[in-house]
């Protein structure tokens, strides 16, 4: 947060697309001797180093009276590695102006670093990545310093309506799957956790074999070989981690589940079971959902709720691909008073689109920004790095950014039409009101 | 406030390798920069006008914002809604954003359609046409928008009470959204007034950065926005706020669960960047304090004494009006109190009034600050706000190329010097969250009807 911000911001538009890639980018893929995957773009334009690692460690992996644990791993990397204090470890990438970050999703976690590319720097950061990867050290009174950060964080979640809104969502979608435990940390979860529960989760998910190392930046083919086989060499070795999740069921009838809350606006979440990394069904979702809500001002959404009538700031739809079925979601927040209106008309526009399918115009502006954009997505080695990743990690072919407008381009609007129509149940949807004072 | 979906804008970080930046300014008054990046074949385009919420007066608060968000809205010749379908169609990414100093409207696209982004916005600085119609809709979203940001965002009214009780007298007190009660009253009226205000050539700076030719974006802007006539602009009178005399304190009841703290005090910005060092020597102390996770407040308070679950701090160097704020802000740890964390706080700024910082200290600072401009060069478009903004605040561009030798001078004397010139309690704002049980049967708010529709 801000105080002083001079200027407000918010992301709105989550426009989860797929990993694409330029046509023409050089990506170089091989394999450590250790099993890692290894996606490489040699880049000398700035003397600047990217890579993460990455593991098949994601919250999906958590039981249901541990959630949390596969977070609090990730996040506990960091805190103390090879007999190096949480202090040292930051003084250390202070000192070379390394910056050390990661993520955790579902089906991911890791770890990943940005580092000038200079000898010395670049040498202590990758030796510090390796530590930290390699040895972390899980140290107690930093674990429990750690949880109660953690714990205070939900606690104070648990009276915000959009972390309300979304842990609600969550789990009226997935109920007893594994997706269902994304988001089911509480404190009495996070406050069982101990030591030995994450160090068996490190050593059960955090594997050499079929870990996955994205690179690009200023370092040559040789260079980055060697930073590779270091970082995996390393690793715990147990075989590569088995994708163990079971189909996601789709819901057999429609739930609406209402919290009351004062906030003055109400939170709205709609959604379904979604798509796949790698589904047949693709590219017809993805650009039918640049039409329907991905498209920023241009949707039929924003068009409906918010330009037409002033009811909302932000509407939006996204499909977020997974190793099995992503969430579909709409989503926007409006004052509790017309909530109930504002739901209707989302509904309204949904089921017109799906019955009836986009426009041969809708779908010439979808293809014409997405496939015209695509410059724009991967203008940053920081973007770039990000798709390395997901092309690793699903192991999406390396042709696939070569290929993406391709497919975008010979999407039908009688295929949208279609794949709308057998993935998206209107009637059997999840839907989520936090606030509102509309009938029970 | 960015009309639509925005970023984050971040504090001034440093830069360098601007070698290939041209200037260049119309007769007109349009000052046009163009950055030259050819790492990939895209172009990002911004155009900042000099006007912001501190411009505006009290009763049409907001209405520098509303005005962003109406801009969107129609021309003769581009029909509400047009300007975002065509940039979507040439693939390209658009929005914009208002803050205290300024308004600035942006598009990121592939190299080639340029020309477009030029077009559409020469023809909305100067052809807007501000329909009741589309007002009446476009108010009730922004009022949306502040239900969003700050009425139903905890901290978010707290930083608004806190801005309110440190600038009694200077605009910067007021919040760029608007009081609710302001944007419940505004006419169509208000904002036509503010875009013939301000909305002209010699009010503006384009800023261009992308696989360009510098000679080839001078013809293009002179093609399109070189017919827009100039106009006189209202006078702008220096506005100060007085000299504090004594800490002020106020408290935010709100639905939370853990309270918060935010404390800040009275600095000068960078008026004179061939001469100040202040506010250089304060930039070095908010790093020391909270630049890294090994920094003080960060390993004092959250790591060792576990008094806080997070705590941060931020200074703004570049201000229009020169005047900024030094801030401290955290959350208490469960069990403590936030008089605990405010006395931790004051604690940790004692020590460095008393005992300055470490040499070390300042070195690591330094090194985050020759890496941060390093790596910022991975983004055109945080390069394009960095221009715009210092341009908009009366700043030279070129300060970004001295701006890391400058803190690579200041010395750990500096930095305990304005420590105990500024960090003083009579100069002391303190605002408090103070968490409320949620009854979910009563609205936080009462809402009030609108006559707008």
């Amino acid at each position: 947060m801000a105080i002083i911000n001079r200027v407000f911001a918010t992301a709105c538009f989550l426009l989860f697309s797929a990993g694409s890639v330029h046509a023409g980018l050089p990506i170089q893929h091989w394999q450590t001797a250790s099993g890692s995957e290894v996606y490489f773009v040699e880049n000398h334009a700035l003397p600047i180093l990217d890579i993460s690692v990455g593991f098949a460690a994601g919250s999906s992996h958590d039981s249901r009276d541990k959630a949390g644990l596969a977070s609090l791993t990730q996040h506990m990397l960091m805190q103390g590695a090879a007999g190096m204090s949480d202090e040292e470890i930051s003084r250390r990438l202070a000192d070379i102006g390394a910056k050390l970050g990661g993520d955790v999703d579902p089906d991911r976690a890791g770890l990943s670093l940005r580092t000038l590319s200079s000898p010395r720097e670049s040498t202590q950061a990758l030796e510090l990545l390796g530590k930290i990867l390699q040895h972390p050290d899980f140290p107690e009174a930093v674990l429990e310093r750690e949880k109660t950060r953690i714990i205070s964080g939900l606690r104070e979640a648990a009276t915000q309506p959009e972390s309300i809104a979304d842990k609600a969502f969550n789990a009226a979608l997935y109920g007893g799957h594994p997706y269902g435990v994304v988001e089911a940390s509480e404190p009495e979860t996070v406050a069982a956790l101990k030591r030995n529960d994450l160090v068996d989760f490190y050593h059960a998910y955090y594997h050499a074999d079929g870990a996955v190392i994205a690179l690009i930046g200023d370092v040559s083919r040789e260079g980055a070989a060697q930073i590779a086989e270091s970082l995996s060499g390393g690793l715990p070795n147990g075989g590569k981690p088995v994708n163990m999740l079971p189909p996601v069921p789709f819901p057999e009838a429609g739930k609406e589940v209402r919290i009351p809350h004062p906030a003055s606006q109400s939170h709205i979440l709609l959604g379904y079971p979604g798509i796949k990394r790698g589904d047949a069904d693709y590219f017809p979702l993805y650009v039918g959902n640049y039409i329907l809500g991905g498209g920023g001002f241009v949707s039929r959404l924003t068009e409906e709720v918010r330009e037409k009538r002033g009811l909302v700031y932000s509407v939006y739809s996204y499909f977020m691909p997974l190793a099995e079925l992503g969430p579909f979601q709409i989503g926007l927040q409006t004052k509790r008073e017309q909530a109930d209106q504002s739901l209707k008309l989302v509904r309204e526009v949904l089921e017109k689109f799906i019955t009836g399918g986009p426009t041969e115009q809708e779908l010439t502006a979808a293809k014409q920004n997405i496939i015209g954009g695509f410059p724009l997505r991967i203008d940053s080695n920081g973007k770039i790095l990000e798709y390395l990743a997901v092309i690793g990690f699903y192991h999406l072919p390396l042709t696939y950014l070569d290929d993406f407008n391709g497919k975008v381009a010979k999407v039908t609007t009688a295929q949208i039409k279609d794949a709308f129509a057998r993935r998206i149940k209107p009637d059997n949807m999840v839907t989520v009101v936090v606030g509102g004072e509309s009938d029970k | 406030m960015p009309k639509r979906c925005l970023l984050f804008l971040l504090a001034l970080l440093p830069a360098s390798a601007f070698a290939d930046i041209q200037e260049f300014k119309l007769p007109n008054g349009l000052k046009v920069i163009v950055q030259e990046d050819h790492r990939s074949p895209v172009v990002v385009s911004q155009i900042w006008y000099k006007t912001g919420s501190i411009d505006e007066f009290n009763g049409t608060t907001g209405v520098a914002h509303v005005l962003e968000h109406m801009m969107f809205k129609g021309t003769k010749k581009v029909p509400a809604g047009q300007f975002s379908r065509l940039i979507a169609a040439a693939g390209g990414r658009e929005n914009a954003f208002t803050g205290n100093d300024y308004t600035a409207y942006f598009q990121q696209l592939e190299k080639s359609k340029l020309p477009l982004a030029f077009r559409l916005e020469a023809d909305r600085m100067a052809n807007l046409q501000l329909s009741t119609g589309e007002f009446a809709k476009e108010i009730r979203v922004v009022m949306e928008e502040r239900r969003s940001r700050t009425e139903d965002n905890p901290q978010a009214q707290v930083g608004e009470q806190f801005n309110t009780a440190a600038y009694q007298v200077h605009p910067y007190g007021r919040p760029v959204i608007g009081w609710m009660n302001d944007l419940e009253h505004m006419k169509v009226d208000d904002a036509r007034a503010w875009y013939h205000r301000w909305y002209a050539p010699n009010n503006a700076t384009l800023v261009v950065v992308g696989d360009v030719d510098p000679q080839q974006v001078l013809k293009l802007a002179k093609q399109y926005f070189g017919p827009i006539k100039p106009q006189l602009l209202p006078l702008r009178k220096p506005q100060s706020e007085p000299e504090q005399k004594g800490e002020r304190r106020v408290t935010v009841k709100a639905p939370a669960k853990l309270p918060y703290l935010l404390m800040g005090y009275h600095v000068p910005a960078l008026k004179d960047p061939d001469h100040d060092w202040e506010p250089f020597a304060l930039e070095i102390l908010a790093g020391v304090l909270d630049g890294n996770a090994s920094a003080r407040l960060n390993q004092n308070l959250v790591r060792r004494d576990q008094i806080a679950i997070d705590v941060s701090d931020s200074y703004d160097l570049i201000q229009r009006d020169r005047q900024s704020m030094f801030v401290v802000d955290g959350t208490p740890s469960e069990g403590r109190t936030v008089s605990d964390l405010e006395y931790a706080l004051l604690d940790e700024i004692e020590r460095i009034k008393e005992d300055g910082v470490t040499e070390q200290e300042l070195q690591r600072v330094k090194a985050q600050v020759i890496a941060a401009d390093v790596y910022q060069r991975d983004s055109m478009f945080y390069q394009a706000m960095q221009i715009g903004r210092l341009e908009t605040t009366g700043l030279p561009w070129k300060f970004l190329k001295d701006y890391p030798a400058r803190l690579q001078t200041v010395t750990p004397e500096q930095v305990q010097a304005v420590a105990r010139k500024y960090l003083t309690g009579d100069n002391l704002t303190v605002a408090v969250l103070d968490p409320q049980p949620i009854d979910e049967n009563k609205p936080k708010h009462k809402e009030v009807t609108h006559g707008h529709n």
